[in-house]
């Protein structure tokens, strides 16, 4: 007997061993913390690609960090930073010219040009890529000189254009011509080489290591020098997790929505929000919500406004959020392109919470409590109960979803929330077989027109496979044709986009085909231990973004690492 | 003993068809399918997504009927193919699971074999003492019936959250990678101990308990009695009870496995451990059928090549087996 617990005592020990042999296998790094960066938020899972053409899945900073777009855009001012371009602009109305900076190169010390700003376009003309779609409406690209290039467009949409010059990577022509088609979309394109600030150093299933490329271009051409040598961007586990590595320091810039955050603020961490008071955090997307037109009685204009006059925003703004987002304008458009908001449209047609209102439309319209449960039944006297869904584990759309719940029952409509995993959540929208959903997929960009393209999004027979938008199958010819009129609306006539936004705004106010409800922000927890002078809204700081989800760094967030400083430790 | 293999075989070779069918079919009742989610997760302009959409459909095989993606599985599986994963795409299935395999190595083992040995031990002796039985054993009940996740938990909340003794998340410390130095190795011993003493604390209290009852049976059996009455030394008694007492264990240890495993998923995601277990979840949010298909299917083979192990423990633990074997012979 003894000799077999000494044999197992040994299998256990040389496992021991065996596990930590297999586990370190590479070599030697540690990285010192007064020069890391930490980061979290975006990636909720180990890296798995660095292919800026696989939008949503490639490690965190593949598009920013690594590869860079012609143009960064601010959202808050509404203005676009020449890049890798100098310049660009329309030089007749089919025909836009593109300027490249001169002096710009790759990590591996080739230079970058325009031949590669050519390349990398049509890569989407030959094979499957998430620009393709732009080769329906562009002919041809023309190279003028070394620097310049002509784009040749059939239709040009002016706002999608705009979208894709800083939305849109470019690659080096000489790594990415020789990768087959089926690599160039799907690859997971390991050790990328880039034109950016930092270089790809190492990852494991924690953690993506970028280091700083001391051969930037924009250390020369724009006197711009990133601080952290290292960035390193942790995945999410959880935001319990999360949430403990930022109030000890550990990460020093978090991207997830953290609840309890302003009260934390004042408990004596080292903690940093953009605005030091509510809402905390710049506003990102809007949260609505998705109403099925295609079920009764949802389809009925009278009984969606009631519900609209039912819905408290304020309560879940104050109690669910702690004013950690603020209420949506009843357009839905961001605080940022508050300029589009027709103000004489929203306050003829507007609607707030008002539930005396609610129940008297419900009562004009014929919705009467037949049976006196205390809900209101169909015209018809079947009853009414509505499931509102959301993702199960989205632990605040859960709370809101019990507040309009609580809120419409109580002007009579019966809602009941409703918790399916995502995919489930995901599915009911593409199919069409929810009743009401919380939505919020149309972020922060150059245009209005994104929002709109989305929540009137015009092919209801694509929606399972495109996920355009447009939930609840809103079918009007009218709206659709604005927004594609507003697609082809020059960016510089300000009047003349205001003019079919008000258009769409009327019609959106009018029919309801969604709620807006609030802002959801742009969650951003920056630690003070480690960096400082993050960005900030007080005059006199920087106004980057501090947010590391994909689309952003291109989106000024670059901008803040070169910002931040050191703090000196003890 | 040809036979008696042959037949263990035959019996391992159907749970394994069994267990990989059920193990391919499952993920696919969820509702909605994985492409959507990699599409939602891409955030892509509708007039890209379209494009994508049939790409990727065709790309895992998706867009064949049912029955067909049942035979490319297995097909693919004889290749050692087990595809590519969605929700790390388009890493390979196989290459996430190598990297996360030390990790429940090093978990696994030392906690089961440990646990095992150091359980069977104190139930044994807690049999003897009146003092230990009356103190310890209905605290070993406790632990047995505590959920791992529970006492993970509790154990991050205590040692790190409270008292900041342990790291609680994570296989070693963000700061540094994978290499021979001692910082290395004394960073994943410091995350190593939380979730093995969770695993280990549980499992104890569950050995323990078996034992000490086993052996209780066995010092009140005949053969007990007579060697008594024989002036048999008390220590020579307790040394057989203990040996026939060993065997019930050995068979609970492969009944075990399955519930052990169970237990190191909850354990894993409790401190983000970077192992199969903390794959499968993230494969079952992210409905990723091709990585939960793959990481199930170690986890079978596993309990199953574990279980032939024990079988043949068994043969060289109990004479009787061997008699019996010789005898059909």
């Amino acid at each position: 007997m003894r000799r077999v617990v000494s044999i197992l005592l040994v299998l256990a020990l040389l496992t021991g061993v065996l596990g930590v042999t297999s586990v370190a296998a590479a070599a030697t790094t540690e990285f010192p913390r007064s020069q890391t960066l930490y980061t979290g938020g975006k990636q909720w899972g180990p890296p798995s690609n660095w292919n800026p053409f696989m939008t949503g899945n490639y490690a965190t900073g593949t598009i920013g960090l690594c590869y860079e777009t012609l143009f960064l855009y601010d959202p808050l001012t509404a203005k676009f930073t020449p890049w890798l371009a100098s310049s660009g602009k329309w030089t007749n109305s089919t025909t836009y010219r593109l300027v490249l900076r001169s002096g710009l190169a790759w990590s591996d010390g080739k230079a970058l040009t325009v031949d590669d700003v050519k390349f990398t376009i049509e890569l989407g003309k030959k094979t499957t890529l998430n620009f393709s779609s732009l080769w329906s409406w562009l002919t041809s690209i023309t190279k003028v000189n070394s620097t310049t290039l002509d784009f040749k467009f059939k239709t040009p949409l002016y706002q999608e254009w705009d979208n894709y010059l800083y939305n849109l990577p470019i690659v080096p022509q000489h790594i990415w011509s020789t990768k087959s088609l089926t690599d160039v979309a799907t690859g997971a394109n390991d050790k990328p080489v880039g034109s950016g600030a930092y270089l790809y150093n190492t990852y494991d299933q924690t953690k993506m290591v970028w280091e700083k490329n001391v051969n930037w271009w924009a250390t020369k051409a724009l006197k711009l020098s990133v601080a952290p040598k290292y960035v390193i961007d942790l995945v999410n586990t959880s935001n319990e997790n999360s949430l403990g590595l930022v109030l000890q320091g550990q990460e020093d810039l978090n991207n997830n929505y953290l609840p309890g955050i302003s009260t934390l603020l004042t408990g004596g961490y080292a903690l940093h929000t953009y605005y030091p008071s509510a809402p905390y955090d710049i506003a990102a997307n809007t949260a609505w919500l998705d109403i099925n037109l295609q079920k009764k009685p949802m389809s009925d204009l009278a009984f969606r406004k009631a519900l609209a006059y039912g819905i408290n925003v304020a309560d879940i703004v104050s109690r669910d959020y702690n004013n950690m987002v603020s209420a949506a304008d009843p357009t839905g458009l961001l605080p940022m392109w508050n300029k589009y908001v027709d103000q004489a449209v929203v306050k003829k047609l507007g609607i707030t919470y008002n539930p005396a209102k609610a129940k008297q439309v419900l009562a004009a319209a014929g919705y009467k409590d037949v049976n006196h449960d205390g809900f209101v039944e169909n015209k018809d006297g079947t009853k009414i109960a509505l499931k509102l869904i959301v993702p199960n584990g989205w632990s605040d759309w859960m709370a809101a979803a019990q507040m309009i719940s609580k809120s419409a029952k109580a002007v009579g409509i019966n809602i009941v929330a409703s918790y399916p995993d995502f995919n489930g959540y995901l599915d009911a929208r593409l199919k069409g077989t929810f009743d009401l959903a919380i939505d919020n997929q149309a972020n922060v960009s150059n245009s209005p027109w994104t929002y709109y393209h989305f929540i009137f999004y015009d092919q209801l027979k694509d929606i399972p496979t495109t996920q355009g938008g447009n939930y609840g199958r809103y079918n009007n010819k009218t709206a659709f044709a604005l927004v594609t009129q507003l697609d082809k609306t020059k960016t510089t006539d300000l009047a003349a986009m205001k003019a079919v936004i008000s258009k769409l705004q009327t019609i959106q106010l009018t029919d309801l085909p969604m709620i807006p409800l609030w802002y959801n922000g742009m969650w951003a927890q920056m630690s003070t231990t480690y960096w400082t002078n993050w960005p900030s809204s007080v005059a006199g700081k920087n106004h980057d973004l501090p947010v590391t989800w994909n689309g952003y760094w291109n989106m000024t967030a670059i901008l803040m690492l070169t910002q931040l400083k050191a703090v000196k430790q003890p | 003993m040809r036979r008696y293999f042959g037949r263990k075989l035959l019996i391992y070779v159907i749970t394994f068809i069994l267990a990989v069918t059920v193990d391919w079919a499952i993920p696919r009742f969820m509702p909605g399918n994985p492409v959507e989610i990699l599409i939602a997760r891409a955030g892509l302009k509708a007039e890209s997504a379209k494009l994508i959409y049939s790409y990727y459909m065709k790309a895992f095989g998706l867009n064949v009927p049912i029955w067909r993606q049942y035979l490319n599985f297995w097909i693919a599986l004889f290749h050692g193919d087990l595809g590519v994963s969605l929700w790390l795409f388009p890493q390979p299935v196989m290459k996430i699971i190598k990297q996360a395999v030390p990790y429940d190595i090093l978990l696994l083992l030392p906690a089961i074999l440990l646990s095992w040995l150091a359980g069977n031990k104190f139930g044994a002796y807690a049999a003897r003492s009146k003092w230990l039985d009356n103190t310890i054993s209905p605290l070993a009940y406790i632990l047995q019936a505590t959920p791992y996740m529970w006492l993970g938990m509790l154990l991050a909340w205590l040692c790190g959250v409270r008292l900041h003794l342990l790291p609680f998340s994570g296989a070693y410390s963000n700061a540094m990678m994978p290499s021979f130095s001692w910082s290395f190795v004394w960073s994943l011993l410091q995350h190593w101990i939380l979730p093995f003493a969770s695993l280990f604390i549980v499992q104890f209290g569950g050995w323990a308990i078996g034992m000490r009852n086993m052996i209780i049976y066995e010092l009140e059996a005949d053969y007990s009695h007579y060697l008594e009455a024989l002036g048999a030394p008390r220590k020579l008694v307790r040394s057989y009870a203990f040996h026939n007492a060993l065997l019930p264990q050995i068979t609970g240890l492969a009944l075990q496995l399955g519930a052990i495993v169970g237990g190191a998923l909850a354990t894993e995601i409790v401190f983000s451990y970077p192992g199969i277990g903390f794959l499968i979840l993230q494969a079952i949010q992210n409905h990723d059928y091709f990585l939960l298909q793959g990481s199930c299917l170690f986890i079978i083979i596993g309990v199953l090549l574990a279980n032939f192990l024990i079988d043949l423990a068994y043969v060289l633990v109990d004479p009787r087996t061997r008699v019996g074997m010789q005898g059909e012979e």
